[in-house]
């Protein structure tokens, strides 16, 4: 992966950059010592590195203004970041780059049970916003695996998802307002406490936009009650098709469960081996969770163990109790933490229509023998969203090259059947220049127009979900 | 007026343009027939129940593609509207005219705007440049969203061609509670504590004096549901008839009736706040828990423009004109102004997607 030459104009004004931030924010909120940055040379895509030229920490909407005010003054590119659990790289620092880092805006601003809202600092993290409501039974319901840590700022910017959100949707359909400052210091509110937008959407553009368009201060959150209760049941099958067709049939039936998870075998091994969920040695299995009252959660599983039957599932085990739904869950909560502890491995995030699922399966798997190297699947399989984690050893030359090039040939067959590169990790580094491959150059350029329009002088975290080549003009023109 | 037949004609025709182009779909919403009309752009594309999934060409009428969907029962869950009865229009409704002005209906406080349905468009910049954006499936965040940005934004940024939805299943039982004779305040009080419940209500409004609460699902669960409600919400509630809720979705107590029509979005508890000493005549009908406000007032000077735009504006919200006569519409425009640094994004982004300024200019400021 490429990252492009830092502006020897600003590395030569480092001194005065730091000198004038710290005229506008408290001495401990600048670093910028040499070992101190490195604390934020990367995010969670841990393969790609940068020490920035400083980290700021404001602690309120007007720090961040003046922030971006004086960045925009020297030609300095800033780099926004939440807590750094980007999968993608969306938040990895350039060598010529501010890092604004929202952390110290954590406040919960407003609480609003009647209206059923709740306005936060962006750099709040997203579990934290359901801590904040939970005493009253409500919770805020995109749930990213990364939620203990990630910050609403980020998942804003990435409009992440989670296990649920076949049934609440991702982040954009669950945010409300956002105070966006722009790149010139100007301080936006966009939405509110209100449903839709009266003008054009711009609240729809902002969520997903990776950091580009502005940095998102505040947010206004649609908070919801929560059921009564959820149970999911279990069920191994021994194909993956079959697992598929399965999967397809719950959703044509009409019940709407609130998660449906896919593991394969290699996957269920693993986290067999670390986690001891007890889960059936199967070639496929599913999770499928349902929620209200006592009655209800048995009426819907009920509808949904019939279907599974009709597919003679190899095991099917319904869940009785709290104690026996954890068991379930502990598997597929441990699944990633299981990989890692096999090998370094590299998540994909590509989505697919469901119904291209054997195939897709099928086709990495002759990857996996081509390449050499081993994938496991785990994903949310009721909106297609994959993850397959391809597994490879980071110490070994040219193994992480290997692995990259699978993983491209991976998400070039999600985009070949009718699906997309990523579903809720973002495009960041890490997709960047696989766009064309999804995109025309025509539909990317639409893009970057609006861009333009946002920060004209392509100073926000300019070196992500782009292809290089596609914003190189724009980016020299504001290096100089 | 020009009707192009395929994705690439229309392309054609608005490159080729050389004055402005007021587009069309069915021409039931209120903004006249138009010199381009995208009606021949016509079919479902792909439908895939299992996937939950359906594309269809931009000037395929909404009737088709509910129709298709109710044969595997399924349905766009955002509901919605139909203006022909409010604005005494007639004409086919189109899926692209549906997406274009972002139209959802009750069940929007449960499920999403039509924006929240839209998983991919494909449309034609004002230079007459096909542009694609978001796919067929649910989950996408591959490069920025101008799939939302698209919805709502009234034909001004591009020329829809296609659209897809996220579709979902229509459930097997419903049910609707109802309560006469509440003031607003009570209406909106009783509906958020039912909206805040765990019990998943899918509407809730007040019509002609009643106020209603419906709730969708299994049998068994929505009798359940019922039950609960009809515990939390107290004495003077029951269950009322079928068939309360095309009404309310197209606001037909207003139609046919002499009046401007307006549109207002505000948090629900700030409904009754707007209304309260408005200082016009007027009648009022809330949606969305309260959250959508839709008020009849007098078609005369600037309809109540003045004190409902700058109320909604400290309010935090947004006030539409949807339906005015001609004096009316002189003078007040049919969007509520956006304040300064919005205005200047939203203008900046309709140079950058129509640089000749000819979709729509002007509709939407
Ligand atoms: C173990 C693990 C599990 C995960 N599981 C999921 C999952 O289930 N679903 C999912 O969707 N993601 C998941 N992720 C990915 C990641 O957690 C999300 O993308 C998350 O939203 C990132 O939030 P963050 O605060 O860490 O953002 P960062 O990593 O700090 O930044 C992410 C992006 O946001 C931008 N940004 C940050 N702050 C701002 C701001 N204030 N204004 C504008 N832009 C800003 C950055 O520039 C960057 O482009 C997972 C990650 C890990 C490590």
């Amino acid at each position: 992966m490429q990252m492009p030459e830092p502006s020897a104009r600003v590395l030569s004004q480092k001194t005065q950059i730091v000198t004038r931030l710290r005229e506008i924010l408290p001495e401990e909120a600048v670093i910028h010592g040499e070992f101190e940055t490195r604390a934020y040379e990367c995010d969670a895509l841990t393969a790609y590195k940068c020490p920035p030229l400083a980290v700021v920490l404001p602690s309120s909407t007007a720090e961040v203004s003046a922030v971006l005010k004086l960045c925009h003054e020297m030609g300095v590119p800033v780099v926004p970041r939440g807590s750094g659990t980007s999968l993608a790289g969306g938040a990895l620092p350039t060598a010529d780059c501010v890092v604004l880092g929202v952390a110290r805006l954590n406040d919960v601003l407003e609480t609003d049970y009647d209206n059923r809202f709740i306005r936060v600092q962006s750099g709040r993290t997203n579990l934290s916003v359901t801590g904040a409501v939970e005493e009253e039974g409500f919770f805020y319901a995109p749930d990213p695996s990364s939620q203990l840590a990630c910050a609403i700022a980020g998942n804003i910017a990435m409009n992440s998802g989670g296990a649920h959100c076949l049934k609440y949707g991702v982040t954009t359909n669950n945010l409300l307002g956002v105070t966006l400052v722009l790149m010139d210091g100007t301080v936006t509110q966009i939405g509110g406490a209100y449903l839709d937008s009266g003008g054009l959407d711009l609240l729809g553009l902002i969520c997903g936009s990776e950091g580009q368009l502005g940095v998102v201060t505040e947010a206004t959150l649609r908070i919801l009650r929560k059921p009564e209760g959820a149970r999911p049941v279990l069920i191994g099958f021994d194909s993956n098709e079959v697992a598929g067709a399965c999967v397809s049939d719950i959703i044509k039936a009409g019940v709407l469960p609130v998660a449906i998870e896919f593991m394969d075998r290699p996957c269920i091994r693993a986290t067999e081996a670390f986690a001891k969920a007890g889960y059936p040695d199967c070639e496929a299995l599913l999770i499928v969770e349902v929620e209200g009252s006592e009655a209800e959660i048995a009426d819907q599983l009920a509808v949904i163990t019939k279907i599974a039957r009709r597919h003679n599932p190899v095991e099917l085990r319904e869940s009785g109790s709290e104690e026996e739904s954890a068991k379930i869950w502990l598997g597929r909560k441990s699944a990633f933490g299981a990989m890692g502890q096999i090998n370094d491995y590299m998540c994909l995030d590509g989505t697919i229509p469901v119904t291209a699922l054997p195939l897709v399966l099928r086709r990495i798997s002759e990857l996996s023998t081509q390449y050499g190297l081993d994938v496991a699947n785990v994903f949310h399989a009721g909106d297609g969203n994959m993850h397959p984690l391809i597994l490879f050893d980071a110490n070994k030359a040219g193994d992480l090259e290997l692995c990259e090039a699978m993983g491209a040939d991976i998400l070039k067959l999600c985009v070949q059947v009718g699906g997309c590169l990523t579903g809720e990790h973002g495009v960041g580094v890490e997709k960047r220049d696989l766009m064309f491959d999804q995109f025309s150059a025509q539909d990317l350029e639409v893009q970057l127009k609006v861009k333009d329009v946002f920060d004209p002088a392509w100073l926000l975290n300019p070196a992500k979900v782009f292809p290089l080549v596609a914003t190189a003009a724009r980016r020299l023109e504001a290096a100089e | 007026m020009k009707r192009p037949v395929s994705e690439l004609e229309l392309a054609e025709t608005v490159a080729a343009a050389k004055g402005p182009l007021w587009v069309s779909g069915g021409g039931t919403r209120g903004f006249g027939a138009g010199n381009l009309s995208v009606a021949g752009l016509s079919g479902i594309e792909l439908y895939e129940p299992g996937a939950l999934t359906l594309v269809a060409k931009a000037g395929t009428p909404l009737a088709e593609v509910e129709a298709v969907l109710a044969a595997q029962r399924q349905r766009l869950a955002f509901e919605p509207m139909d203006h022909r009865a409010l604005l005494g229009t007639v004409g086919e409704p189109t899926i692209g005219g549906v997406v274009a002005g972002n139209v959802s209906g009750p069940r929007r406080v449960q499920v999403g705007a039509c924006r929240d349905a839209l998983i991919g468009v494909r449309f034609v910049d004002g230079m007459g440049r096909v542009i694609k954006n978001g796919g067929r499936v649910m989950k996408n965040v591959t490069g920025y969203d101008l799939v939302k940005l698209m919805a709502g934004a009234f034909g001004t940024l591009g020329v829809l061609s296609e659209v897809s939805f996220k579709v979902l299943p229509m459930p097997e039982a419903e049910a609707t509670l109802v309560c006469d004779g509440l003031d607003a305040a009570a209406a909106i009080a009783a509906m958020s504590s039912a909206l805040g419940s765990p019990f998943e209500v899918t509407a809730a409004a007040q019509i002609g004096g009643q106020t209603r609460i419906r709730i969708e699902g299994m049998a068994a669960s929505v009798a359940y549901r019922c039950e609960r409600l009809l515990g939390l919400l107290g004495a003077g509630w029951q269950v009322g008839s079928g068939g309360l809720w095309t009404e309310v979705r197209d606001v037909l107590p207003f139609a046919g009736r002499d009046g401007a029509v307006w549109r207002v979005s505000v948090k629900p508890s700030d409904g009754p706040v707007l209304t309260a000493g408005l200082g016009i005549a007027h009648e009022v009908i809330y949606d969305w828990g309260g959250g959508l406000i839709w008020l009849l007032v007098e078609d005369f000077k600037d309809a109540g423009a003045a004190v409902i735009r700058k109320r909604v504006a400290g309010l935090g919200g947004h006030a539409t004109l949807v339906r005015a006569g001609d004096e009316v519409r002189a003078q007040v425009s049919r969007f509520q102004p956006e304040p300064a640094p919005l205005a200047a994004i939203s203008a900046g982004l309709r140079v950058q997607f129509d640089p000749r300024g000819i979709l729509n200019p002007g509709l939407m400021g």
